[in-house]
C-alpha cells in the first residue's frame, strides 16, 4: 500500500468516526483500548506437529497413538509461528500424514473406541449406515475443520465411507477411512483465514466467526476452538465485543491455556533445538538425553510458574531464584535435592529455590539457555551472546562478513591456558569484527562461569573467569548483574509483546499496526508486566481479526522477494 | 466430477477383477536375460545422486595438474582412485553474489542447488527435483532424501515452500522401502490387496477440496496447496502401483535389515556406519527400482571427533596452517574423512551388481561444495565431482577447467543429459545457457 493511500485509509478511518458522532463516543468508552491500525494480510498456516497432536488428543483422548512423525518446521524471523504461514507438505511429509491419518482412525473407531467415539452405532456393521456415517463426520468434521463442512465436502466423505463399504464390508473400517482421508485434508493441516466484509468498516475485511475461533484457540491454546467457542462462533456471539470477551476470559481460565504458552515459549526460545543438541560424552559424562528434556522442562516450568501460576511480573523469568529440579538435573547444577517421599530418594521433579549468593538465577543461567547455544565440546561466548540478543532482546546481530582473514585470531586461539576473554580480544582489534562482536561478547562472556553443559565452574583453562560486562550502557559484575541487566532492558518486555503479536498473527506484524503494538507495550507496563493481560488484551484487538482486501498481486511479489533466506541448513554456523 | 468417476469406475473395475489383470505394469521393466536392460531392448533408467558436502577441498591438493583425460588424482582425491575413469574433475567453478550479502556456507549451497539465491515463498526449486520430474514420475518415490549427521534438514526444495525432509535414520529408512507396503517384484504371486484400494478410493475425497479452497487463496498461498495436492497425488500413485503386479526386476533383492541402535549424532563414528547403511539401502531401492533419485547431505559443519573441543567447522577458522605441512592438520583429516566416506558410499552401488554392470554404472552422481575455501569463504575455484555415466549419458574419466564461469553450467550440464528440458539455468550472474560439452556423451 502506498504511502498516500495509507494516509487516505487513516483519514476515512477519522472521517467515518466522526460521522458516527455520539454513537462513536459510545463505541469508544466501550472499546478503550482500540487504536488505529491498518490492517495487515491474512494467511494460511500449516498446522504445527504440536498443534496436530493438541486436536488429535482433545477430540479423541489421550490414549490415541498418533504413530509418525511430522514434517520438519521452518523458521522464519525467529519463529515456528511465522513458519507456518510458508511451508507446504513434501511428498514424503504426505506420506506421514497420510500414515498417522490411518492409525488415529483406525483407533477412533476400533472395539474400545467406538462406543465413546462414535455419536451412533450402525445395527449391523456388514451394511452400510450411510445415516450414521453422515452423523459422525458430520461431527468430526466440524471440530477438525474448525467449521461446518460445506455440503459437497461432507457428500464426498459419505461417499467415499460407502465405496470403502462395498470394498471392505464393514461399516467401521470404512468411516474410518473418510476420517483418515479427513485428517490427510487441507482443510484440517491449514488454517486458512477466511475473510469477509466488515459491515463495521466497508474498507476492510475481517476474519469470519469460525476463522476467529480458530485465530484465538491456536494463540491460547495451540490447539483447535472446542465445541463452545465454534458455537459462539456460529451465533455471532464472537463479532460482538460482549461475546469477544466472555470467549476470551473463558479461555484463560482454562488449563489448555498452559500448553499455549509452553507453545510459544518453546517455540520462541528455539527449544526445537534440543532435538539435535549432543555434547561430547568424553568432555560432559554428565551430559545425557534426559539432562537434556529435563533441562528444557525446567525452563518451561519456571516460566509457567512466573506468568501463569503465580501471575508476575514478566520480567520475573530472568531473575527468579525459584525453579523445579529433577535428579539428573541436580547432579549438573550439583545442589542437594530433598525429597518427602519415604525413603529420602529423590524422584520426579522438585522446587528448588538458588541461595542469594549464587550465580544462578532466571531462565538465562539454566542449562536450557547456556548448553544450548553452546558448541558440543565448549562454551562459546559469542554463541550466548547472538542468542540472547536475538532471542531474548529481539534485535538482529548482523552476518559475520565473508571474507574474514582469520590468521589474526589464529595465534590466540590457540595459544595454552588462554581464557576465553582473552581468546576473543582479538575481535576488536579487526575494524569489520568489532562492530558485532562487542554486542555479543560481553555478554557471553559474564556468562563464563557456565561451561558448555551450563556447569558451574570458577575457571577457564585454569585461568580466573572475569564474568564483568556491560549491556547497553548498564554494567554489571556477573552473570546476576546481567540478567538484571536484562530484567531492566526495554527491550526484553517489547520483544516478548512483538513475538505474541506475531505468533498470533502467523506472521509479522505489519508496519501499519505498529501503533497496535505500541499500545500493547504501554498496556503491558501498566498491568505490572503480567502476561495474562498482555495475552488477553492481544486477544480482544481488533488488529487480530481485521485484514486488509486481497493485495494486487505485483505487490504481493514484491512483498515475497524481500523475505529473508530460508533455505538455511541447520547446521550453519 | 467427470475425472472423479472414471477414478471411481475404475477402482470398482479393480474390484470386479477387471482391471487387475489387463493393467499395463507401471514398472514397465522386464528386463532381458543379462539384466542390462529391459526386455523390450529399452536400457535400465539413469540414476540422479546429489551429494553435497559443506567446506570442501583444500585449495592446492585437489586440482589434477593436467587437463582432459588421463588426469592423475591429486592428493586430497586419491582415495577416489578406484573410479577415475569412470568420473570427472570440474574445476574454476564460482559462485555469483549479485550485490546479496554472503551468507556464508550458506549462499554457495543455493547456487549450487537452485540456480539462484533465495526469493523468499518465490524461490527457485533445487535441480534435483527437476530431474526427478523426468526420470523418477512413475516410481514409487520420486525421490529419497538422507541425512548423514543428524537433523531433518534438506537442500531437495519445491516451490512453494515444499521442502523435502531427510531422513536421519538408517532404521527408519529401511522400513520406508522394505517395510510393509513393500511389494517384492520378483513374487509369483500378486493379489491387490482391498485395503489398499479403499485408501485409493477415499483420497479422491481429499482432491474433491481442490477447488473451493484454490478459489478462496491468494497467490503466494495457491502455489503451497498446489504444492500440498501435488503431494496427494504422489500418494494416489503409490496407492496405484500397489495394486498392479509389478514386473518382475532381476536384479532386486531385499537388503537385509541391518540397521541398529541409531544414533544420528555428529561423532564420525556415527556418520560411517550411517554411510554404509544408508549406501547399502540406495543401491538396493534403485536395484528395485523404488526410486531413481536420491538426495544426501553429508551436514559437516557440526561434525566432530570425540573429545575434540571444535568442529570441522571450528576449525576451518581457528587452527592455524601448520608451518611444514603448509595446510590445516586437523581440517585436513576432516576432509579426507568426508571424501573416504563418499568413496565408500560409491564402492557400495559399485558392487551391487545388474547383469555386468552395477548400480553406479546407470548413476550419475553429483559431489558439490559451499566454498572455494571454507577458510576464507571464498565463491571462486570451487570444485564439483561426477562419478558415473548415467548409461552412458555422460563422458568420463575428464578434468575440465571451466575458468570462473558461473557454476550453474555443471547443473545445467546434468539436468540436460539425465532429460530435463532446459535450454538455460540459474539467475542474474548465475544463468548460464553453456553446458560443458566435454562430459556430455
Amino acid at each position: 500500500m502506498s504511502k498516500q493511500q495509507g494516509r487516505t485509509r487513516r483519514w476515512q478511518w477519522l472521517a467515518g468516526l466522526a460521522a458516527l458522532g455520539v454513537v462513536g463516543v459510545a463505541v469508544m468508552a466501550l472499546r478503550p483500548q482500540q487504536v488505529p491500525f491498518e490492517p495487515g494480510e491474512a494467511v494460511t498456516r500449516r498446522l504445527s506437529a504440536e498443534q496436530y497432536e493438541n486436536i488429535v488428543r482433545d477430540l479423541f483422548g489421550e490414549d490415541i497413538e498418533l504413530g509418525g512423525r511430522f514434517e520438519p518446521e521452518m523458521r522464519v524471523d525467529g519463529l515456528f509461528a511465522i513458519g507456518a504461514s510458508h511451508v507446504s507438505i513434501s511428498p514424503a511429509g504426505m506420506e506421514q500424514y497420510d500414515a498417522m491419518g490411518r492409525t488415529v482412525a483406525a483407533q477412533v473407531v476400533d472395539e474400545a473406541h467406538r462406543d465413546a467415539l462414535l455419536p451412533c452405532q450402525p445395527q449391523d456393521a456388514g451394511t452400510f449406515d450411510e445415516a450414521c456415517a453422515r452423523t459422525f463426520l458430520q461431527d468430526a468434521g466440524l471440530l477438525l475443520y474448525r467449521r461446518p463442512m460445506a455440503q459437497s465436502q461432507l457428500d464426498s466423505y459419505v461417499t467415499a465411507a460407502r465405496e470403502a463399504h462395498e470394498l471392505l464390508g464393514d461399516f467401521y473400517q470404512s468411516v474410518g477411512l473418510s476420517l483418515a482421508a479427513m485428517l490427510a485434508s487441507p482443510s484440517f493441516l491449514f488454517f486458512e483465514e477466511v475473510t469477509e466484509p466488515d459491515p463495521r468498516n466497508p474498507d476492510q475485511h475481517r476474519l469470519d466467526g469460525y476463522s476467529k475461533a480458530s485465530q484465538l484457540s491456536f494463540f491460547l491454546w495451540n490447539s483447535a476452538p472446542d465445541k463452545a467457542l465454534l458455537e459462539a462462533a456460529g451465533s455471532g456471539e464472537l463479532h460482538t465485543r460482549a461475546g469477544l470477551r466472555r470467549q476470551v476470559d473463558r479461555m484463560l481460565d482454562s488449563p489448555r491455556l498452559e500448553a499455549g504458552l509452553r507453545a510459544f515459549f518453546a517455540d520462541n526460545y528455539l527449544f526445537s533445538d534440543f532435538e539435535t543438541l549432543a555434547k561430547d560424552g568424553q568432555l560432559f559424562p554428565k551430559f545425557s538425553a534426559q539432562v537434556a528434556a529435563d533441562a528444557r522442562e525446567q525452563t518451561l516450568r519456571t516460566i509457567m510458574d512466573v506468568v501463569l501460576h503465580r501471575d508476575a511480573d514478566f520480567r520475573e523469568v530472568f531473575t527468579t531464584r525459584r525453579t523445579f529440579l529433577t535428579p539428573e538435573l541436580a547432579s549438573v547444577y550439583r545442589v542437594p535435592l530433598f525429597s518427602e517421599v519415604p525413603n529420602g530418594a529423590p524422584e520426579g521433579w522438585h522446587a528448588f529455590e538458588f541461595p542469594e549468593d549464587d550465580p544462578r538465577g532466571g531462565i538465562l543461567t539454566q542449562v536450557a539457555f547456556t548448553a544450548l547455544h553452546s558448541p558440543a565440546g565448549r562454551s562459546s561466548p559469542t554463541l550466548r551472546g547472538k542468542a540472547l540478543r536475538e532471542v531474548v532482546l529481539c534485535q538482529k546481530v548482523p552476518a559475520p562478513p565473508g571474507d574474514i582473514d582469520f590468521t589474526q585470531f589464529e595465534d590466540l586461539a590457540n595459544a595454552e591456558g588462554s581464557t576465553a576473554r582473552e581468546r576473543l580480544t582479538a575481535h576488536s582489534s579487526v575494524p569489520s569484527c568489532a562492530g558485532c562482536h562487542k554486542i555479543m561478547d560481553p555478554i557471553g562472556l559474564a556468562m563464563e562461569h557456565f561451561d558448555g553443559i551450563g556447569e558451574l565452574r570458577m575457571t577457564d583453562n585454569g585461568a580466573p573467569i572475569d564474568p564483568s560486562g556491560d549491556l547497553d550502557g548498564t554494567s554489571y559484575n556477573d552473570a546476576d548483574g546481567l540478567t538484571q541487566a536484562v530484567a531492566q532492558h526495554p527491550a526484553a518486555t517489547s520483544c516478548v509483546v512483538e513475538r505474541l503479536s506475531a505468533r498470533a498473527l502467523g506472521r509479522l506484524v505489519a508496519r501499519g499496526e505498529r501503533p497496535w503494538i505500541k499500545h500493547l507495550n504501554d498496556s503491558f507496563g501498566d498491568s505490572g508486566y503480567r502476561l495474562r493481560e498482555l495475552l488477553r488484551e492481544i486477544s480482544l484487538s481488533e488488529a487480530l481479526y481485521t485484514v486488509a482486501p486481497t493485495r494486487p498481486e505485483a505487490e504481493a511479489v514484491a512483498a515475497l522477494s524481500a523475505l529473508p533466506a530460508t533455505l538455511i541448513p541447520e547446521d550453519a554456523p | 466430477m467427470k475425472g472423479k468417476l472414471t477414478r471411481r469406475t475404475m477402482l470398482r473395475g479393480m474390484l470386479g477383477g477387471t482391471a487387475v489383470g489387463v493393467g499395463l505394469p507401471l514398472l514397465n521393466c522386464f528386463l532381458n536375460d543379462n539384466g542390462t536392460a529391459f526386455a523390450n531392448g529399452a536400457p535400465l533408467p539413469p540414476l540422479f545422486v546429489s551429494w553435497f558436502q559443506n567446506l570442501g577441498f583444500n585449495p592446492g591438493r585437489w586440482k589434477p595438474e593436467t587437463l582432459g583425460a588421463g588426469y592423475q588424482n591429486n592428493v586430497e582425491l586419491k582415495v577416489l582412485d578406484p573410479f577415475r575413469e569412470r568420473m570427472n574433475v570440474i574445476s574454476g567453478l564460482r559462485y555469483f553474489m549479485d550485490g546479496r550479502p554472503l551468507e556464508t556456507h550458506v549462499s554457495g549451497v543455493q547456487i549450487a542447488t537452485m540456480g539462484s539465491l533465495p526469493l523468499g515463498a518465490q524461490s527457485d526449486s533445487s535441480l534435483d527435483t527437476a530431474i526427478a520430474d523426468v526420470i523418477g514420475a512413475r516410481t514409487r518415490y520420486r525421490s529419497l532424501e538422507i541425512a548423514l549427521s543428524g537433523g531433518r534438514q534438506s537442500l531437495s526444495r519445491r516451490r512453494g515452500g515444499a521442502v523435502n525432509p531427510s531422513e536421519p535414520s538408517p532404521a527408519a529408512l529401511y522400513a520406508r522401502l522394505f517395510g510393509a507396503d513393500f511389494r517384492d517384484p520378483n513374487d509369483a504371486e500378486f493379489t491387490p490387496d482391498v485395503q489398499v484400494m479403499a485408501r485409493r478410493s477415499v483420497l479422491t475425497a481429499v482432491g474433491d477440496e481442490r477447488r473451493a479452497m484454490m478459489q478462496r487463496l491468494g497467490t503466494a498461498d495457491r502455489a503451497r496447496l498446489e504444492e500440498y495436492f501435488t503431494s496427494v497425488r504422489q500418494i494416489e500413485q503409490q496407492l496405484n502401483l500397489e495394486l498392479q503386479k509389478p514386473a518382475p526386476i532381476a536384479a532386486c533383492r531385499l537388503p537385509e535389515n541391518r540397521a541398529s541402535e541409531e544414533d544420528p549424532g555428529r561423532a564420525v563414528a556415527a556418520v560411517k556406519q550411517n554411510n554404509e547403511l544408508f549406501a547399502e539401502l540406495v543401491a538396493h531401492a534403485a536395484a528395485c527400482d523404488q526410486t531413481r533419485v536420491f538426495n544426501v547431505n553429508f551436514g559437516t559443519q557440526g561434525l566432530r571427533t570425540p573429545g575434540g573441543v571444535r568442529d570441522w567447522h571450528s576449525l576451518t577458522h581457528e587452527e592455524p596452517i601448520d608451518p611444514v605441512l603448509g595446510y590445516q592438520k586437523e581440517v585436513t583429516w576432516f576432509i579426507d574423512f568426508a571424501t573416504a566416506t563418499f568413496a565408500e558410499f560409491l564402492h557400495k552401488l559399485d558392487r551391487y551388481k545388474e547383469g555386468e554392470g552395477s548400480v553406479l554404472d546407470r548413476a550419475l552422481v553429483l559431489w558439490q561444495t559451499d566454498h572455494g575455501y571454507a577458510r576464507t569463504h571464498t565463491m571462486d575455484e570451487v570444485p564439483a565431482l561426477t562419478i558415473g555415466g548415467a548409461g552412458g549419458r555422460f563422458r568420463t574419466g575428464l578434468h575440465v577447467n571451466i575458468n570462473g564461469d558461473p557454476s550453474t553450467r555443471v547443473g545445467l550440464t546434468v539436468q540436460q543429459a539425465l532429460g530435463v528440458p532446459l535450454n538455460s539455468w540459474g539467475r542474474l550472474s548465475n544463468q548460464t545457457s553453456r553446458t560443458i560439452t566435454e562430459i556430455v556423451a
